[in-house]
């Protein structure tokens, strides 16, 4: 390989003062480690050099310390630390001075105290136009009897602060909701810190599949995971009645069902239920007459109000659209009727026909 | 139940200051710990990883029996780590049967584990045992030079990712301006077979070559040791793209400058339309009350109405 050849394929990003030869391959692996060592640092020597031209040729400006050279911005993109901030949402009162068009006035840092002519900190101790100062306070007509007024007045600013308090950390709360707070800021309570955190940092750490391992893990389809999600869902001691619902939260979808099995081992009382239930069953079918349980006039009525209905349905919907909004009656269990169906259907049909033409 | 807590120290608030997202971020810091079980070797590596990446790296002697990157639920105790210390990169060394030698190196992305890449470390040398010129070994926090050698960084998954977390790790912080002095060592990594990478660790030593350039000689200072790839697991592609995201630049359009190349650099100037039909006239000055206004301008207009004729009949 030409030298030449190879620095002209030589990706240099000097951002991150990194070179890079895709071309080098080693035909044969070299048997001693010297020589595999003595080749990969004269391959590195090269790329040093190839480096090394590029640096020494960015226009430098002389320093005591020697020549320095402006950087080009790194070309191969790594990931970020964090992710980027977000904005903060405004605070009520920033909503407010908005809305009002209060704009921020800076006021000095001294203010003129009047009460002794110098000029004084406008906050803080010892501070101009201090009310707190005053040792007397003149009493006013619309002033209640039996009220200490500094002591009104101490209650008053300490109601004051602790509302302050109170409205810094609703809006702290709504920075948080936005996600613009970071996270140290943030104790978890209760829930787990990771519930918290957007999906995708969720799965980040458990989604993907290891490569290298001997059995690549088996990747849950949508029906597994609801399922999983729903036996999960249903196994505390109240079978998820009384938990806290995430936003957002669908039932699950495989709630057992409520069966109720007797016991098979005979016995007194409970034990020969499950007997009975059996023969009874059982009796049914294999008797003489089994033929006479199904009650044909029965069932043929029914094929016969149930295509009725079918009919009328048809007519509503031909004459109204709105019949789609209206609760539609079940029909389902009807239609499981066995046996003379065939022959109800042909006798509703002439059924039918006679009714129109009354 | 979300609660918030602020810093009540200006010192705890200029401390998490600093560790709240920002739009460009400086190095990263690197956390460097190990499982109950460490080779020898591996102690060595440990250390030497820790005293070529000082001064932005943490050390923890104490044993890990939580820590399983790979495994589901082992990479708790790694992440609360992470945000006690404030790192985004680890090193992870442990030792088994299975996996002898075995180094984690690997990434986060808000304190949540992004990638992880698993070595085994061979032919270790450490930096004891090279004997060089102590005038040329690099000085602690030079940025170093990195040299990735052979197509495999580029066809081989595995070593396309190791390629980029090495990067990662020994780069060291984004600078602007560089002193050319401050070029003392290059981190050489050459792929060997599919699986193997030989990572060493150079001096420079710059040579008179008669042209601006210096000659660069590579000198090993060590430490010196294969890599081979075990398991990795690549980030999630939507958490990747997440990761990836760069500020925008936004460079201000430069209007109404040219350059050209006889006048140099010349400039439009706009100048706004006077306007001088909605000037305020003299006479109807805010100040003065209407009905004064109103009288001086009739006594204006009868003045002027023979000079106005005046001026018609002339024109």
């Amino acid at each position: 390989m030409g030298e030449v050849e190879s620095q002209k394929d030589t990706q240099i990003d000097l951002g991150n003062l990194m070179a890079y030869n895709p071309n080098h391959h080693f035909a044969s692996i070299p048997s001693s480690r010297e020589e595999l060592v003595k080749e990969c640092l004269e391959k590195g020597t090269e790329l040093a050099q190839a480096l090394a031209d590029a640096l020494f040729n960015l226009p430098a400006t002389e320093d005591v310390d020697g020549p320095i050279v402006k950087l080009p911005p790194p070309t191969t993109k790594l990931p970020r630390q964090k992710h980027l901030p977000k904005p903060k949402p405004p605070t009520k009162w920033e909503l407010f001075a908005q809305k009002k068009g209060i704009k921020k006035r800076k006021k000095d840092k001294i203010a003129y105290d009047e009460k002794s002519g110098t000029w004084k900190r406008t906050y803080g101790y010892d501070r101009a136009n201090d009310e707190d100062d005053v040792p007397i306070i003149e009493a006013k007509p619309s002033d209640e009897p039996g009220v200490d007024p500094f002591a009104k007045r101490r209650a008053d600013k300490k109601q004051r602060v602790d509302k302050q308090e109170k409205n810094r950390l609703r809006n702290l709360k709504q920075t948080a909701k936005a996600g613009a707070l970071p996270r140290d800021y943030l104790c978890f309570q209760g829930e787990t810190e990771s519930n918290s955190l957007d999906s995708h940092v969720q799965l980040a750490a458990t989604a993907l599949p290891i490569t290298g391992s001997q059995a690549a893990p088996k990747k849950l389809s949508k029906s597994e995971l609801e399922e999983v999600a729903g036996t999960a869902a249903t196994s505390t001691a109240s079978i998820g009645k009384f938990d806290k619902k995430l936003p957002g939260e669908k039932p699950p979808k495989n709630k057992g069902k409520n069966r109720k099995f007797l016991p098979v081992a005979e016995g007194r009382g409970m034990g020969s239920q499950e007997k009975e239930q059996t023969d009874k069953i059982l009796n049914k079918l294999i008797s003489k007459h089994s033929h006479e349980t199904l009650n044909v006039d029965k069932a043929v009525r029914k094929i016969n109000v149930q295509k009725e209905k079918k009919h009328k349905s048809k007519q509503d919907k031909s004459s109204s659209t709105s019949s789609k909004l209206k609760p539609k009656k079940k029909s389902l269990k009807k239609s499981s009727n066995k046996g003379s169906a065939k022959k109800g259907s042909s006798k509703s049909k002439s059924k039918l026909k006679s009714s129109k033409s009354n | 139940m979300l609660k918030v807590k602020t810093p009540t120290t200006g010192r705890a608030r200029r401390e998490l200051e600093k560790r709240a997202p920002k739009l460009v971020e400086g190095e990263k810091k690197t956390l460097i710990l190990h499982s109950t079980k460490t080779s020898n070797v591996l102690n060595t590596v440990l250390t030497e990883i820790y005293h070529l990446k000082k001064g932005n790296c943490i050390k923890y002697s104490r044993k890990n029996e939580n820590i399983r990157p790979f495994e589901a639920g082992g990479e708790t105790s790694l992440e609360f780590f992470s945000q006690k210390t404030d790192c985004n990169l680890f090193v992870f060394g442990s030792h088994s049967k299975k996996r002898p030698d075995n180094l984690v190196l690997g990434r986060f992305y808000d304190h949540h584990i992004y990638d992880l890449l698993e070595v085994g470390v061979e032919n270790f040398k450490s930096l004891q045992s090279f004997s060089y010129d102590k005038k040329i070994a690099p000085k602690m926090g030079s940025k170093p030079l990195i040299a990735f050698v052979g197509e495999g960084f580029e066809s081989v998954e595995e070593l396309k990712h190791l390629k980029e977390v090495l990067l990662d790790l020994l780069r060291g912080e984004v600078v602007e301006n560089l002193n050319l002095v401050g070029i003392d060592h290059v981190y050489v990594c050459t792929v060997v077979s599919q699986n193997r990478v030989f990572l060493s660790h150079c001096a420079l030593r710059l040579k008179k070559s008669g042209t601006v350039v210096p000659k660069m000689e590579l000198v090993e200072v060590g430490p010196s040791m294969d890599l081979v790839v075990r398991r990795h697991r690549l980030p999630n592609e939507g958490l990747r793209k997440e990761a990836m995201k760069t500020v925008p630049q936004k460079t201000k359009k430069v209007k109404n400058v040219k350059g050209d190349p006889i006048l140099g650099k010349t400039g439009k100037i706009y100048i706004p339309d006077q306007k001088l039909g909605d000037m305020a006239l003299p006479n109807k000055a805010k100040g003065v009350k209407r009905e004064r206004r109103e009288a001086k301008m009739n006594k204006d207009a009868d003045g002027q109405v023979l000079k106005k004729q005046k001026g018609e009949d002339s024109k």
